[in-house]
């Protein structure tokens, strides 16, 4: 076993032997490394986020047409650390009538509720905090304490506009938790366990071509989750100024601009590991560690890029018209999907993999046609209802 | 006494000490957020006892749900967040009293009780408690018939509310 291989366990071993060699006893040595390991993945973390603020700057300005930041550093690099620079300098204003405590507490547990989800995280079949066997709980767990924060800052701020924007926030963050959970319960269902890990390990075929259509409502699902275009209704800026975060200023509002770009990035991540295999690329894994965690790392990319795709790119819906898709479609198509995915398992236990795959991708296909095709007959219905009531006006005036 | 016990006392404090928060504040939002840290304390015990699933489930529901639509519901109610009155009414010994009595009478029941010295067998480390878990609500032999008559009372719930917000026209 080789630093190559197994790094963790070699770099454990060789603290405990200096820890103990120090006359600690083994249990506060085991501890100690435990904090160490959770301090190490952290700041790698926060030095990724601030990296992830110039791929986004640098993302949207080619999605708009711009060069994007180019003058600080090589291709604008340097950018980033200014701009840190300039946060902290900043004034840190409480406005008046703030709810002090309230207030400075929300920023942090904003932050927080991102950074607890890498410890389910598997980077790698041997780096992986910790293999809950309610891992996809967990997921909506911290999401409770995000839309928790989210809240607290809207009412400590004493700003209409600021509790304004928390409330359509919270309102569709809720609402497309059911959808986002149910969908998490059908690689479940495959893997046969609720562990990340165990998830990231049953995938010999990606569970995308399993259930293509779990996959795209996940996706839409998180992007709602992030508070993001087309869902970012509790920023509307042209109506709201900036929403729940109005009032923050200085490293608090850096905290908010951070926490969404990582929780970006960790819900790209979450798509791969539960639709594309996590860490698992055509057995590289199995080399070493390292270029597992190229892989997830580059997956997790991949899918954050797709998040910006769509938020560049589609213009922000109206509230009622948000939840409304959420409640009247997308939360039915999930149970129906959930409840397909289900019945199949049961039905297929025993038949080799081609058919199990075929019938899976088949059945999604079949659910995505039908729901589809009723939404499409309903706006036919609703149009036609439209159309007759502009031809009676006519009549009647002429 | 072990690490584990330690953790224990300072998480009953700490959800004790919220809870008593939760009905001494005037601010009604505060007191939502100290329900809130209780029943995260209440997470926590769950998370010592093992119970991975309740532990988590206890904060998905009581708060990511109940606790957030409290705070909508206060802050879309009420006008005057402070409340103003007196917070004992006239009946505050009769009420002291009784909890006096529930206490003492459950500490003398808890002595005699040989239950509360024994310390539980420690689970094998293959031991799936959430696989335990499902398959006893969906067993007839254990808690399957209320586990459905829940679920039933959940939809009944559910479209008694569509019944009542239904726009009829």
């Amino acid at each position: 076993m080789s630093f190559w291989k197994d790094p963790l366990k070699i770099a454990a071993d060789w603290l405990m032997s200096i820890f103990t060699g120090w006359g600690m006893p083994e249990i506060a040595a085991q501890i100690l490394i435990g904090f160490l390991g959770v301090l190490v993945l952290l700041s790698l973390l926060m030095v990724l986020d601030i990296l992830l603020v110039w791929v986004e700057r640098k993302v949207v300005s080619r999605f708009q047409s711009r060069i994007g930041p180019n003058r600080v550093g090589p291709f604008g690099l340097i950018q980033p650390f200014a701009d840190i620079i300039k946060l902290l300098i900043k004034e840190d204003t409480t406005p008046a009538g703030a709810d002090r405590v309230v207030y400075n507490l929300a920023p942090i547990l904003s932050m927080m509720s991102v950074l607890v989800l890498w410890a389910v995280v598997p980077l790698a079949p041997n780096i992986l905090g910790v293999d809950l066997n309610v891992g996809a709980l967990y997921i909506i767990a911290t999401g409770a304490i995000g839309t928790l924060s989210i809240i607290m800052a809207g009412w400590s701020s004493n700003n209409k506009f600021s509790l304004i924007g928390a409330f359509r926030e919270v309102a569709v963050l809720l609402s497309f938790e059911i959808p986002m959970l149910t969908t998490m319960l059908i690689p479940t269902i495959f893997a046969e366990s609720m562990g990340i890990g165990t998830i990231t390990q049953k995938q010999d075929v990606w569970f995308v071509f399993l259930a293509p259509l779990a996959a795209v409502i996940f996706l839409i699902a998180a992007i709602a989750e992030l508070g993001r275009a087309p869902f970012d209704m509790g920023e509307a800026e042209s109506e709201l100024v900036s929403g729940y975060n109005i009032e923050y200023s200085g490293m608090k509002f850096g905290m908010f601009y951070a926490g969404e770009l990582l929780h970006a990035f960790t819900f790209g991540g979450f798509w791969a590991i539960l639709f594309f295999g996590g860490y698992r690329f055509f057995g590289l894994e199995q080399v070493s560690p390292f270029l597992a965690i190229a892989v997830i790392l580059f997956k997790a990319l991949i899918g954050y890029w797709v998040i910006m795709w769509v938020k560049y790119t589609v213009l922000r819906i109206r509230i009622d018209h948000m939840l409304a898709f959420n409640w009247k479609f997308l939360t039915p198509v999930a149970f129906t999907l959930l409840m397909v995915t289900a019945f199949m398992n049961a039905l297929l236990r025993g038949t080799p993999t081609w058919l199990y795959v075929l019938v899976m991708f088949l059945s999604n296909v079949l659910v995505a046609w039908i729901a589809l095709e009723m939404a499409r007959s309903y706006s036919r219905k609703e149009r036609e209802k439209v159309e007759s009531v502009k031809k009676t006006v006519e009549v009647s005036h002429s | 006494m072990t690490g584990e016990q330690i953790i224990f006392l300072v998480v009953a404090l700490f959800t004790l000490g919220s809870g008593l928060m939760v009905v001494t504040t005037r601010n009604l939002v505060h007191a939502a957020l100290w329900l809130i840290a209780t029943l995260f304390g209440v997470a926590v015990v769950f998370a010592l006892l093992h119970a991975s699933f309740l532990a988590v489930v206890q904060v998905v529901v009581y708060i990511g749900a109940i606790a957030i639509l409290f705070i909508f519901a206060v802050m879309l109610t009420r006008k005057e967040l402070r409340d103003q009155g007196p917070q004992l009414n006239k009946n505050w010994w009769f009420g002291a009293l009784l909890s006096v009595i529930m206490f003492g009478g459950l500490f003398a029941l808890f002595r005699g009780w040989s239950g509360l010295s024994k310390t539980a067998a420690a689970l094998p480390s293959d031991f799936d408690t959430v696989t335990a878990l499902g398959n006893a609500l969906v067993s007839p032999d254990a808690y399957v018939l209320p586990f459905e008559v829940a679920s039933v009372l959940l939809v009944a719930a559910l479209v008694g509310a569509v019944y009542v917000a239904f726009n009829r026209k």
